[in-house]
């Protein structure tokens, strides 16, 4: 068949392009697997101890609609009570990224047109993405469940649970090669695809949840599906049920096939929306600029973070209960929280895990300089009466402001989804709001870190900034329960931050923290002053390196930074 | 009047890479200057020290009487710039983006606004995302032109417009030469240059090899001729002759200028049935900038 010629060739290429983060991600997904089940298998070992948390978590809404319906009390139900549903919410991510990475990205950046205009088939660029991304649901099944197995746990349960997971993976290759065809953007399709997701995780939640009449509203949701095959289930894995996501995923790639076929090269079939005639009056300065061009990413971190900590939130009644269960993951979460309540320290951790996303926004609100800078978006801006402190001010502004909305969003969400349920709702959002609001010094100090990067160590800038932030997530959620040293603790703010609620309140290290970010940033305005602007450096150093670039590739880090 | 752009001695290095090496640039006030030289001559980074983003490591560079790196902000309300590889925010709509350009550079005047989009056949409404390259230099263009700059820097303005654009971009130069506005063109297309500018430099390696009007350039230069002869004529050995050929009757050579006296005389004595003289074009005169490398006699200058 003509229209596949080339897609060999494309596929080599896919998976070139790919070959770092591909596997990356399938096996860390495969490792999150294995280490839920080794952990559940380590805190509950006996019948009796599983029967206990069965009991609590299994009749708990909240948990029900985050993680699922429980299935049996065997340390594989449990594991797939605890991971099947998010396991393959995250293959449905990496496939979505995957898919629109290798069709609608590159057809949108015109590198589609100059490979269709050698001899390559029309369907051949779709085709070699969907072999790329389907790679990473086979692996995983394979890995998943021969890892399941060597843990202890049945071989049937494994396969079912590896397969589930997988399945759902194809579904959402075959949502995302269709949305590739309906937007004409990349980031148009990426939002299509991961709202269908979105929509599959709140159907099955409320079908979990909620009355019996509503229980069919899973069984209509991909997630659902996973929770169908039973696997590990005490009455037998259904196998049937993996016909649905197969027949789902066939149908879907079959659609986008045929929509492939039929619209024209970089056509959308959803309609572009026009955009204004000219500047409102808001779009007047680098402040309203830098706010305008990240107010879509923002609105979306909002989103999910009102959506996520409403949940945790609305969980914390059935934490204490649950962790009466296991004497090992209540010592876990008092080590993290800092506190002597298991209830405290729960939410202390919640409003951690809140810091810890509020610092990584705004470092990639700060490093929004860096990628315009290299991407001669700058230029523009500074070739005009904006100064570079102005024009950088501009952009920290998103940061100190966004990090702060986040962390509002996070205290509010957690303190209505805890104070609704116990009635108590005027006194968890202002506990719970001041409890978030106190880790915004410390997210600011890495923010402020990357600014000092931005201005004195350019070229490093991207990754040395990350690192910081992945070593503090490291520090702040590992370190305690590994017990390491004091001294490798301190070097994260967060470590220094008041464990709120709970803990006492103390100013003397929030303002430390600021002064420490408002030094690190001047820093970087002052480096930022002296060096030179634009995407140049030595000609050793031409390259931002292969993180850089796979950041910017899928986390879309420059979704206005680049021409396309 | 001072000048617009004075630069002396100008050098800036990346490592090891020497991007300008003591550049002389002199841009009059209200000149039209050509700014010409291949790609990686230094013309790009000679605009980002000109607009504050890049500091020179020696030399002296004057723009509109400040210092570009110090009084960065204050001398850029006063220039509006078209870079030569348009970058815009994909999310944001021409008229959009011409209408932030204007405001973050001071004003512009919405009649020229509205004027120039008509004239360069732009759809404002569309997104950045969704232009060709000639579409984004356009709206660089027309948010460059409907400011009112003292001093237009336009690095290769025309790369990404079709010759129906390039004409209406022509005769925009020419208005803003008659509002007294000075420009600096950075290109390498020639006839752009040959046709809208004042005086010309030409960078190589970092360094202003030739500058002038045209007239004085080609004054320095050979003049290209061909002639259909009666009978032959040895210009053979002659001194000042180059790039000789004979073929039959018809001879073509290009002929330094002290030399024309002496050739045009052999010439006549072999008799002349046909003769075309011209000055060369600023493409024979940039070819034999670059092309000296490989012909190390050197050019006479």
């Amino acid at each position: 068949m003509t229209g596949l010629a080339g897609t060999g060739q494309l596929t080599k290429l896919a998976f070139r392009r790919d070959a770092g983060i591909l596997p990356v991600c399938t096996f860390g997904i495969v490792v999150v697997v294995a280490v839920v089940a080794r952990d559940l298998k380590v805190l509950y070992p006996t019948e009796a101890r599983r029967l206990a948390l069965v009991q609590t978590a299994g009749g708990n809404a909240a948990l029900r609609f985050l993680y699922g319906r429980l299935e049996g009390t065997s340390t594989g139900a449990l594991t797939t009570w605890r991971f099947g549903v998010w396991a393959a919410c995250m293959v449905a991510v990496l496939a979505i990224f995957v898919v629109i990475r290798h069709t609608r990205a590159d057809e949108e950046a015109g590198r589609l047109e100059l490979v269709g205009s050698a001899a390559v088939g029309r369907q051949a660029p779709l085709t070699a993405a969907l072999l790329t991304a389907a790679t990473a649901p086979v692996v995983i099944v394979l890995l998943a469940c021969l890892w399941l197995v060597k843990l202890g746990l049945p071989a049937a349960g494994s396969a079912a649970l590896a397969l589930a997971i997988g399945a759902c993976g194809l579904v959402f290759t075959g949502v995302a090669a269709v949305a590739a065809q309906l937007a004409a953007t990349a980031r148009g399709a990426r939002g299509l695809a991961i709202a269908v997701l979105g929509a599959a995780f709140v159907l099955r939640g409320v079908g979990d949840t909620g009355p019996a009449g509503l229980s069919w509203l899973s069984g209509a949701s991909p997630l659902g599906w996973v929770e169908l095959v039973r696997a590990f289930g005490s009455a037998g894995e259904y196998w049937w049920a993996l016909a649905f996501p197969l027949a789902a995923g066939g149908a879907l790639v079959g659609a986008a096939f045929a929509l492939a076929a039929w619209r024209d090269h970089s056509a959308g079939l959803l309609p572009d929306r026009p955009g204004r005639l000219a500047a409102s009056g808001f779009l007047r300065g680098p402040f309203s600029l830098a706010w305008r061009l990240q107010a879509g990413v923002l609105a979306g971190w909002l989103a999910g973070y009102a959506a996520i900590f409403a949940s945790l939130g609305a969980a914390t009644k059935g934490v204490g209960e649950i962790f009466n269960t296991s004497a090992v993951l209540k010592r876990y979460f008092l080590q993290i929280g800092h506190q002597h309540t298991i209830i405290d320290a729960y939410l202390s951790a919640v409003m951690l895990l809140a810091g810890l996303g509020a610092a990584a926004f705004a470092t990639s609100a700060v490093l929004r300089l860096r990628t315009d800078e290299t991407g001669n978006l700058a230029e523009p801006v500074l070739a005009t009466a904006t100064g570079r402190i102005r024009w950088a001010l501009s952009h920290m502004s998103v940061a100190v402001g966004g990090a702060g909305l986040l962390l509002a969003a996070a205290g509010l969400s957690a303190g209505l989804g805890y104070g609704i349920l116990t009635g108590s709702v005027s006194i968890q959002v202002p506990q719970l709001l001041g409890a978030a609001l106190a880790r915004w010094p410390a997210a600011l100090v890495l923010a402020a870190l990357a600014v000092a990067l931005f201005g004195l160590l350019p070229w490093e800038a991207t990754a040395v900034a990350w690192g910081a932030v992945a070593l503090v997530a490291f520090i702040a959620l590992l370190g305690p329960s590994l017990q390491w040293p004091a001294a490798l603790m301190d070097l994260s703010p967060f470590t220094q931050t008041p464990k709120l609620p709970g803990g006492p309140v103390a100013a003397v290290p929030l303002v430390w923290l600021c002064g420490i970010a408002v030094a690190l940033a001047a820093a970087g305005l002052l480096g930022l002053r002296r060096r030179d602007l634009g995407d140049l450096g030595p000609s050793y150093r031409s390259y931002h390196g292969r993180i850089h670039d796979y950041l910017v590739d899928y986390l879309q880090l420059d979704q206005d930074g680049s021409r396309h | 009047m001072a000048n617009a752009i004075e630069i002396r001695a100008l050098r800036k290095s990346f490592g090891r890479t020497v991007a300008l090496d003591g550049l002389d640039l002199e841009v009059r006030a209200g000149e039209v200057h050509a700014f010409l030289g291949p790609n990686g001559a230094g013309k790009t980074t000679t605009i980002r020290v000109l607009l504050g983003l890049l500091r020179a490591d020696a030399g002296q560079a004057v723009l509109l009487g400040g210092d570009p790196w110090r009084d960065a902000v204050q001398l850029h309300r006063r220039l509006a710039y078209v870079p030569g590889d348009v970058t815009l925010w994909p999310g944001l709509s021409g008229g959009e983006i011409i209408d932030l350009l204007g405001r973050l550079r001071g004003g512009l005047d919405p009649k020229r606004r509205q004027a120039l989009t008509d004239r360069f056949a732009l759809d404002p409404a569309k997104k950045a995302r969704a232009y060709s390259k000639g579409n984004r230099q356009k709206v660089a263009l027309i948010a460059a032109l409907a400011s009112d700059a003292d001093l237009l820097l336009l690095d290769e303005p025309t790369a990404g417009l079709d010759p129906l654009m390039e004409a209406t971009f022509r005769d925009c130069v020419q208005e803003e030469r008659h509002a007294g506005r000075s420009i600096l063109l950075s290109s390498h297309i020639l006839a752009e240059a040959e046709a809208l500018s004042d005086r010309v430099t030409i960078i190589r390696e970092g360094k202003a090899v030739e500058t002038g009007t045209l007239a004085e350039m080609r004054h320095l230069t050979r003049t290209s001729i061909e002639a259909e002869l009666a009978g032959p004529a040895d210009l053979r050995g002659l001194p000042g002759v180059h790039e000789l050929t004979v073929a039959g009757t018809v001879v073509r050579c290009q002929v330094d200028q002290a030399a024309l006296d002496a050739v045009l005389g052999r010439l006549h004595r072999a008799g002349v049935r046909s003769l075309t003289c011209r000055p060369p074009t600023l493409e024979e005169l940039f070819l034999r900038h670059y092309s000296s490398e490989r012909t190390t006699t050197g050019a006479p200058r």
